[in-house]
């Protein structure tokens, strides 16, 4: 496989799209100014040791060090999850759920998609892994931020009709039936969109990746129908277990509607 | 029987009282005192330390279900969670029955069926009374159940309350008519306005 490597300075030239941003923010006075460089720093930071330590995790093959890096991005998803919130419960769980779903999902997803379907050998092959894990990830992490984002936002705002049920003896199941079914039909969303144009109007990253670095195009389309398939499961699995953890931690045994859990609106 | 016993509901002192089966007590207190948080308490609504009995069962010995479909706590403003105020009705109701509750409260029946945003305010509220009373609760909650009915309104919902204690049930009610405590109320509690948790605790009647 043959590829034109880029140079600093190419990166440099693009770069310089960066004050298209910074001019509009500017002129509409967005007041984005900071965002931008600070996203953009972050992003290159970021994306240069994130190549570093893959880098260097390609070259051990080890199931140790890949095992490693798989839970420092499941952390990494858990926060960003968190601090995805406008409205979290108070304390550790909503950090607790989304990691340790966001963990289950990575893991079980990967397994299926690498050690499973691709079955590279040997089947923990880093580079197999770590990109496959990445992807299911961060559409994970998508779903299950609309998700918890979504349930606290409706939850609050249908409160007298929430408990006008309870208050009838209606099960906190019951009660919370519509906004778990907004919550979930927003946590799928992306990817059923996501699916219906893709190849049509988004040529997929993943995929025009493996065409740039040489690969037959069918043979890049495959990988992403089979990583497509990936995501659709794994954002079910992560939008079903937030509204179920949505729905336990605003609940109580008693059924009652526990709003007060809920911290303060930033 | 409703029994209340060193029920702390919100910031208001430790309460215990007694309502009889049969009987109406009227809780009053300004605005801000507690009232609502207390029959939210009673209802299992929010958590409140203490204890409540409905004919010698305590609270926790049921599922919160179960517990307030006996003990119906009615909101001062009634929500809804569909567009007609029919499906939060229970299917299984007699419609004989239905019907003379409905007609009790001045209400006709088609209006079960009428989006509940063209009816009026004073509909909605005897929609939900009539919605808390169809299964036959053992204890009534009821928070300001006329407050936004006109006269002849009111006296329809005064005389389905007097009904309800003479079948046997117990009423809480929360009122700021004085004139409507005096006709249907046995017993008052009186919350003093920011009474301190620490303060005396409050016994009633």
């Amino acid at each position: 496989m043959t590829y034109i490597s880029l140079t600093p300075l190419d990166l440099a030239l693009a770069a310089t799209l960066l004050v298209l941003n910074a001019a509009i923010s500017w002129v509409f006075g967005l007041r984005l100014e900071k965002s931008i460089a600070v996203a953009a720093v972050r992003m290159l930071i970021q994306l240069a040791l994130i190549g570093l330590v893959l880098k260097f995790i390609f070259a051990q093959t080890s199931p140790l060090w890949t095992l490693l890096l798989v839970l420092v991005m499941a952390g990494a998803a858990g926060v960003e999850v968190t601090a995805r919130q406008h409205r979290r419960v108070k304390g550790w769980q909503t950090l607790g759920l989304s990691t340790g779903t966001l963990l289950f999902i990575g893991v079980a997803i990967t397994a299926l998609g690498v050690g499973v379907i691709i079955g590279p050998d040997p089947w923990y092959a880093p580079r197999y892994v770590l990109p496959i894990l990445g992807m299911v990830l961060g559409n994970s992490m998508t779903a299950m931020s609309l998700v918890l984002d979504t349930f606290s936002e409706a939850v609050s705002r249908e409160r007298t009709s929430i408990e006008a049920w309870l208050a009838l003896g209606a099960h906190r199941g019951e009660a919370m039936r519509g906004v778990l079914q907004v919550s979930l039909r927003t946590g799928m969303m992306p990817i059923l969109n996501s699916m219906a144009t893709t190849g049509i109007v988004a040529l997929p990253g993943m995929m025009t990746g493996q065409i740039l670095a040489g690969a037959d195009p069918i043979a890049a389309v495959k990988y992403q129908i089979l990583i497509m398939f990936l995501i659709a499961g794994a954002t079910a699995l992560a939008s079903f277990f937030g509204g179920l953890g949505a729905v336990l931690l605003l609940t109580d045994k008693r059924h009652r509607l526990r709003l007060d859990r809920l911290a303060a609106r930033r | 029987m409703l029994r209340v016993e060193h029920l702390r509901a919100g910031a208001l002192p430790p309460l215990t009282f007694e309502v009889a089966s049969g009987e109406c007590l009227a809780v009053e207190g300004p605005s801000g005192a507690g009232k609502t948080l207390l029959l939210r308490a009673i209802a299992d609504l929010d958590p409140a330390p203490g204890q409540v009995f409905v004919n010698g069962a305590e609270r926790n010995e049921m599922p919160g279900p179960q517990w307030r479909r006996n003990v119906r706590y009615c909101a001062a403003e009634p929500a809804w969670w569909s567009d007609t105020p029919r499906s939060a009705f229970p299917t299984g109701a007699a419609a004989g029955r239905l019907d003379r509750l409905l007609s009790s409260l001045g209400l006709e029946p088609q209006m079960l069926d009428r989006a509940l945003a063209v009816l009026s305010t004073g509909e909605r509220q005897r929609l939900a009374l009539a919605r808390a009373l169809i299964d036959e609760p053992q204890v009534l909650l009821l928070d300001e159940p006329t407050a936004s009915l006109d006269a002849q309104a009111a006296a329809l919902v005064e005389e389905l309350i007097r009904y309800q204690t003479l079948s046997g049930r117990s009423v809480v009610l929360v009122s700021h008519d004085r004139n409507q405590i005096d006709r249907l109320a046995h017993a008052r509690l009186l919350l003093p306005k920011g009474a301190p948790a620490a303060a005396q605790e409050v016994q009633a009647p």
